[in-house]
């Protein structure tokens, strides 16, 4: 299981505009990510529900996660998104 | 295939568009057992129907642009969410049918967020709303709610509710088409306000497909089904004639000899100003003031927030008349810091001057914001009271406003029976009548303005109706005060010539009637007037009442 800890990067929070760029970008990777509060359940990254439901804020560090073939460089976007909050998932 | 439907006409004016329905279904699919070798084309409905949603919510992002393509975009990955998705497959997979799987999967995360603090329970009306689209594509049925449609369109409800309407976008509604309702509806009401075509009382209405092609003529009453494009071009030339002969039309409303007839506006506001004074109003005749207090039912409105609104309005009358109706809450329009919450029959209830007079800072700081609205302006300022039942009524209302030391003249409407049958009595307290025709006709025939099969009975047309108008009348002439009709009654141009001749000596109405009514009155005389009045209250019934004036000036 790889594993990433992140400091969500954008000043709003998983919610309104970065809520969509990162469900889209989970999507994109191919690969199932879970993303989870530290000590928390985690839930599907590419679930918009999941993540409203979640209610990660600007500043909180929160933990990605994958057990797929290729989860390293796939985590290692997402990670790179989340914490320079982008508005979309970088090349690599 | 061409067919013609006939309603009730109650606002002026063809309308010809695509209809788009009034959704008012509750989206809840029965829970009922699908067969299990019927799942696999469940799925396939499910998927499709949120693919076609989150499509058009994307592509409503992309014209949209700006915040609201982001909260679009959110609902479009709502839509598709992928735990989503997995547990309405499971749902099906267990007997659920497409709608009822996506309703319960969607309940699920709504209880969730509901629950989950101040900025989700936001989120809940979008999510509701994307549950909606699906069910509702799934049932084959309208989105519950005002039609979604970037496009004008031909609204077809069975009737229309206060907040159904407010909703509504003047600029893409060329015209109502209702199932229900009468000529005092909130349908017609509305339509007259916008000044849009209206028909209603058309049975049948809703059956007609979303998408179908009418026009809508709301003089005559007729909607025509699927019209020939060169039918179409006929009615559009008929309709600019006649609009072009109506804007011709101006000046003060007086008859063919004279006889003057101020023609008035209703306005709910000071957003209606401006069409009243296009259509040439000679001033106001029914000053709604509810707009005020809708904002905040849990508390009446400050006198200052008070003075601003209705100094807007009176600003725009100089030299004209202004009728203000005090707050009239109660039966069809509840405000709950004022109205009993359990009357077993709110339209007998405690309503109108009743409500005022049990809660007496209420009309103070109404009256005393008239008062401070009205200073230094050259308006001729009239105050009047709903629902006066008798003297007493009429007396505790006028003690009030010399109280508030405002400097108007003061009214009584007519919406009770008793008031007509007793004007003399009421006018001796106040020093004007005015009739409120819907009011009157419900209470006369005791017959709901809302219920729509009752419509025969709210005709306006009713000859002991126009004998109580008469009874009002007669009474204001003999203390020689006045006597206006400012309800619907007044905005059908043949009933206006009868009103007329009846002795009502102004004419209230939506601004958009405004031109037909003073076109109709200048065709004829007062002696024309008079005699068609007495031929419409020797008939029996409506329909023989609009006949008999019909004839009368017509034939002249």
């Amino acid at each position: 299981m790889a594993e990433r800890r992140v400091t969500i990067g954008w000043p709003e929070g998983l919610h309104a505009r970065p809520a969509s760029v990162f469900v889209r970008a989970a999507a994109a990777v191919g690969v199932p990510v879970t993303i989870a509060k530290a000590g928390g359940a985690p839930v599907n990254a590419a679930s918009m529900l999941g993540l409203l439901a979640l209610g990660a804020e600007g500043g909180e560090e929160v933990v990605l996660s994958c057990d797929a073939p290729g989860a390293d460089a796939a985590l290692e976007r997402l990670a790179k998104l989340v914490e320079q909050g982008l508005d979309e998932l970088p090349v690599a | 295939m061409e067919k013609m439907l006939r309603g009730v006409g109650v606002s002026h004016g063809v309308a010809i568009g695509q209809v788009r329905h009034m959704g008012t279904a509750v989206l809840e699919p029965t829970a009922n057992q699908v067969p299990a070798e019927e799942a696999g084309r469940e799925q396939a409905r499910a998927q499709q129907a949120v693919d076609a949603v989150a499509a058009d919510l994307i592509a409503r992002g992309n014209l949209a642009g700006g915040e609201a393509q982001a909260v679009l975009e959110a609902q479009a990955l709502m839509a598709q969410d992928p735990e989503l998705a997995a547990d309405v497959a499971r749902r099906i997979a267990v007997g659920s049918s497409a709608e009822r799987a996506v309703y319960d999967a969607f309940a699920a995360y709504r209880a969730l967020l509901a629950s989950a603090g101040e900025y989700l329970a936001g989120r809940v009306a979008d999510l509701d709303d994307v549950r909606n689209r699906i069910v509702a594509r799934l049932m084959g049925v309208p989105m519950p709610g005002v039609p979604d449609s970037d496009e004008p369109y031909v609204l077809l409800a069975r009737d229309l509710a206060p907040a159904d309407t407010a909703l509504l976008d003047p600029a893409l509604v060329l015209g109502f088409v209702t199932e229900e309702g009468g000529p005092t509806s909130h349908s017609a009401i509305l339509a007259r306000a916008m000044g849009v075509p209206a028909v209603v009382a058309l049975p049948g209405a809703t059956e007609l497909a979303e998408g179908t092609t009418v026009a809508v003529d709301g003089s005559s009453g007729e909607v025509l089904v699927e019209p020939s494009a060169e039918r179409q071009e006929e009615l559009r030339r008929v309709a600019a004639e006649r609009k072009a002969a109506l804007a011709a039309s101006s000046g003060p409303g007086r008859t063919s000899d004279g006889h003057l007839v101020p023609l008035l506006a209703n306005v709910g506001g000071p957003g209606d100003v401006t069409a009243a004074v296009a259509a040439g109003a000679e001033g106001v005749g029914l000053f709604r003031t509810e707009f005020l207090f809708l904002d905040d039912s849990a508390q009446a409105p400050s006198e200052d927030t008070q003075t601003a609104a209705y100094r807007q309005v009176l600003g725009a009358f100089p030299e004209g008349r202004v009728v203000v109706r005090v707050l009239d809450a109660g039966a069809d329009k509840p405000l709950a810091f004022l109205s009993p919450a359990d009357e077993p029959n709110p339209a007998l209830g405690v309503r109108g001057l009743r409500t005022l007079l049990d809660h007496p800072e209420v009309l103070a700081t109404q009256l005393r914001a008239l008062a401070r609205a009205a200073e230094g302006l050259p308006v001729h300022l009239e105050v009047m009271a709903p629902m006066v039942a008798d003297r007493a009524d009429a007396r505790a209302f006028a003690d009030a406003c010399r109280e508030a030391g405002l400097h108007a003249k003061f009214g009584a409407m007519v919406e009770i029976p008793s008031a007509a049958l007793r004007a003399r009595s009421i006018l001796a307290e106040v020093e004007f009548l005015s009739l409120g025709t819907n009011d009157l006709a419900q209470y006369t025939f005791a017959a709901d303005r809302q219920v729509g099969a009752l419509a025969r009975l709210q005709d306006p047309w009713q000859p002991a109706l126009l004998d109580l108008v008469a009874a009002a009348a007669q009474a204001a002439r003999e203390a020689g005060k006045g006597c206006g009709v400012c309800g619907e009654a007044a905005s059908d141009p043949l009933l206006a010539c009868v009103l007329t001749g009846l002795g009502v000596t102004s004419l209230s109405m939506g601004s958009a009637s405004i031109p037909y009514v003073r076109g109709a009155l200048a065709r004829f005389t007062l002696d024309q007037c008079r005699r068609a009045a007495e031929a419409a209250r020797a008939a029996d019934s409506a329909e023989g009442a609009r006949a008999a004036a019909q004839q009368v000036l017509s034939g002249e």
